[in-house]
């Protein structure tokens, strides 16, 4: 009883760290230009693939995590140039189909580059699992969990004690009083795009040794990561973190005490009940407007 | 608005009754067909994003209710197919007005993040409930008979669906230029602005999002039997993006955009076949190139360019 709870609990929360980068770069992108940025997840897939094609060549693990970060990013800052600034202020129905183009583009590319196959990467510290009060946990699971902590906590440390944190915190805040005060908010946009495919990607290359991957696996973890970012209250970092571990944990619930098969289905229901009764997400402020 | 905006419809009637004395084949029918298909749903949809300034990203879904409405009850429970056409399109305005009620209440595009979530979940649904839907494999659909006379070939269809676009294109027409359609365009200008006039916002809202889903599920039905198929792709994310893609790059808030939209994506999949492989990449680009040098869509920026200084 309690095995199995457990078992879906670890299952649940390392999927989930996986949904919390990824709402965590939904999140920077809506905050620097409320654009909802649906290439998000043909970041982690990126991450996932270049690391088992770096892997492959034969380069020592932290090239391979760094290069598979670092080119995600690159992408991101292009998609950003290039498709995005172009139509700054455009409708929001607009930026949406673009980086849906975005994402058809990269997912495209990989498809024609890598081809169809399913790959896998071997884990960071081998697949001796570890037992708890009778539920295994992988090492690969810790792997995800302790990087992704590593990483909330960079995060918070940059945007609450940097300047250029700050500089960010406060475009989110009110774009034009940020250029009046001398803020530099391409500069923040360009920062966003390249950080977030840089979380999306990290998160890819970590759940890889576990889920696998392909050229299709971006868009359902994008889309979970994106309803992640909604239960959490949109723009809410807090809320990112903790949207991504509960989806991830309702999933693996879900999956296991009611239907394997409708697994995909449960972020989706529990968007539906959130949007009905706590529109604003679990964390999301109120909002007032203005005529 | 002036008579001026009927004569497309004279235009679309007259190309309607020519094309199929000029196609070279029934492939070229066949197209015409499935092009005049998603020109309905995607004249709906762009009822919802261009006038109520709302999107819907599970459209798709809709049609799916259509289509599998139209595929299960007569073959399972032996249902006339015109009453299982309908009861999916009550059913899909039915969960329309139930999904949209609290959203619309709402302001931002919350409505996005649910039909996001509707969609994908009718989609799992249809992929699970193999034992009625066939699973991924998908189901054949019994043919379409009304009066005692079966409508089979694909000229029969044709008429059948050119007819429904120029009522659809009528009646849309009619509507953005009844008192419905000018509280919708108010609403899009400025929410608040038009709540202080007196317009029951989140009301206008609804209805038009039922009416667009009404519609779609129509739409799905006739495919289905058109088709003679239907498999959960049908109802899948990536046909949601392209029916909203079709409303976007035909321009948004333009009925004849929507035809643009409609034949012009319904086609490309067609000439892109040729780049073996390469169709996701050029899909994605088209879409990109279009959004960022047209952002208003080709008819609306033709337009534009036409009539310099002559606005409406």
């Amino acid at each position: 009883m309690l095995a199995e709870f457990l078992q879906f609990l670890f299952s649940g929360i390392t999927v989930g760290a996986t949904y919390a980068l990824a709402a965590l770069g939904f999140t920077l992108i809506y905050n620097a230009s409320h654009v909802i940025n649906f290439a998000q997840g043909e970041f982690i897939m990126l991450g996932g693939m270049l690391a088992v094609l770096f892997a492959q060549m034969g380069l020592p693990l932290p090239a391979v995590l760094l290069l598979a970060v670092l080119v995600p990013a690159v992408v991101g800052v292009l998609v950003e140039k290039l498709a995005i600034e172009p139509v700054k202020g455009a409708e929001t129905v607009t930026l949406i189909i673009i980086t849906i183009g975005a994402s058809l583009v990269i997912r495209g590319l990989i498809q024609v580059w890598l081809g169809k196959n399913t790959f896998s990467l071997p884990a960071f510290s081998g697949d001796e699992p570890i037992h708890v009060l009778g539920a295994t946990l992988l090492p690969q699971s810790l792997w995800v969990l302790g990087i992704t902590a590593l990483v909330v906590v960079a995060l918070w440390y940059f945007f609450n004690r940097t300047l250029q944190g700050k500089a960010m915190l406060a475009t989110s805040v009110n774009r034009l009083a940020a250029e009046l005060v001398g803020i530099n908010t391409s500069w923040v946009l360009f920062m966003s795009f390249a950080m977030s495919a840089a979380l999306g990607a990290l998160g890819g290359i970590l759940i890889t040794p576990i889920t696998m991957t392909s050229y299709d696996v971006g868009i359902m973890l994008g889309l979970k990561g994106f309803v992640a970012a909604v239960v959490g209250g949109l723009g809410n970092g807090l809320g990112a973190v903790v949207g991504g571990l509960l989806v991830g944990i309702l999933e693996a619930m879900g999956a296991g005490y009611i239907s394997s098969a409708y697994k995909d289905a449960i972020p989706f229901v529990l968007i539906l009940l959130i949007l009905f009764f706590m529109p604003r997400g679990l964390f999301g402020g109120k909002s007032t407007d203005r005529v | 608005m002036n008579k001026r905006i009927y004569y497309g419809l004279y235009g679309l009637i007259v190309i309607l009754l020519v094309l199929p004395f000029v196609v070279p084949n029934n492939f070229y029918l066949d197209l015409a067909v499935r092009m005049a298909i998603n020109a309905i749903i995607v004249i709906g949809l762009n009822l919802l994003i261009g006038f109520a300034g709302q999107i819907s990203l599970g459209h798709a879904g809709f049609l799916g209710i259509g289509a599998y409405a139209s595929a299960v009850l007569p073959m399972h429970f032996g249902w006339h197919p015109v009453t299982a056409m309908l009861t999916g399109a009550l059913a899909s305005a039915l969960l329309a007005a139930l999904v949209a009620k609290p959203i619309f209440k709402l302001k931002g595009h919350y409505l996005a993040m649910a039909t996001l979530g509707l969609g994908i979940i009718i989609n799992i649904a249809l992929r699970n409930e193999a034992q009625w839907t066939g699973g991924p494999d998908g189901m054949p659909v019994l043919p379409m008979a009304l009066f005692g006379f079966e409508i089979g070939s694909d000229r029969q269809w044709y008429w059948v669906v050119a007819a429904l676009l120029v009522l659809t294109v009528w009646g849309s027409l009619n509507l953005i230029d009844s008192p419905f359609g000018r509280a919708l365009r108010a609403l899009h200008g400025s929410e608040v602005a038009s709540q202080v006039v007196g317009v029951n916002v989140a009301r206008y809202k609804v209805s038009i999002f039922v009416l667009s889903a009404f519609s779609a599920s129509i739409m799905g039905s006739i495919s289905a039997h058109y088709i003679g198929f239907i498999s959960p792709n049908f109802a899948d994310f990536f046909h949601s993006i392209e029916l909203v893609t079709m409303v976007v790059i035909g321009g948004m808030a333009s009925v004849y955009g929507s035809i643009v939209g409609a034949v012009l994506l319904t086609a490309l999949p067609q000439a892109l076949a040729t780049f073996e492989g390469w169709e996701t990449v050029a899909f994605g680009a088209i879409l990109m190139l279009c959004m960022i040098f047209m952002p208003r869509g080709l008819v609306p920026t033709l337009a534009a360019r036409f009539s310099k200084g002559d606005d409406k």
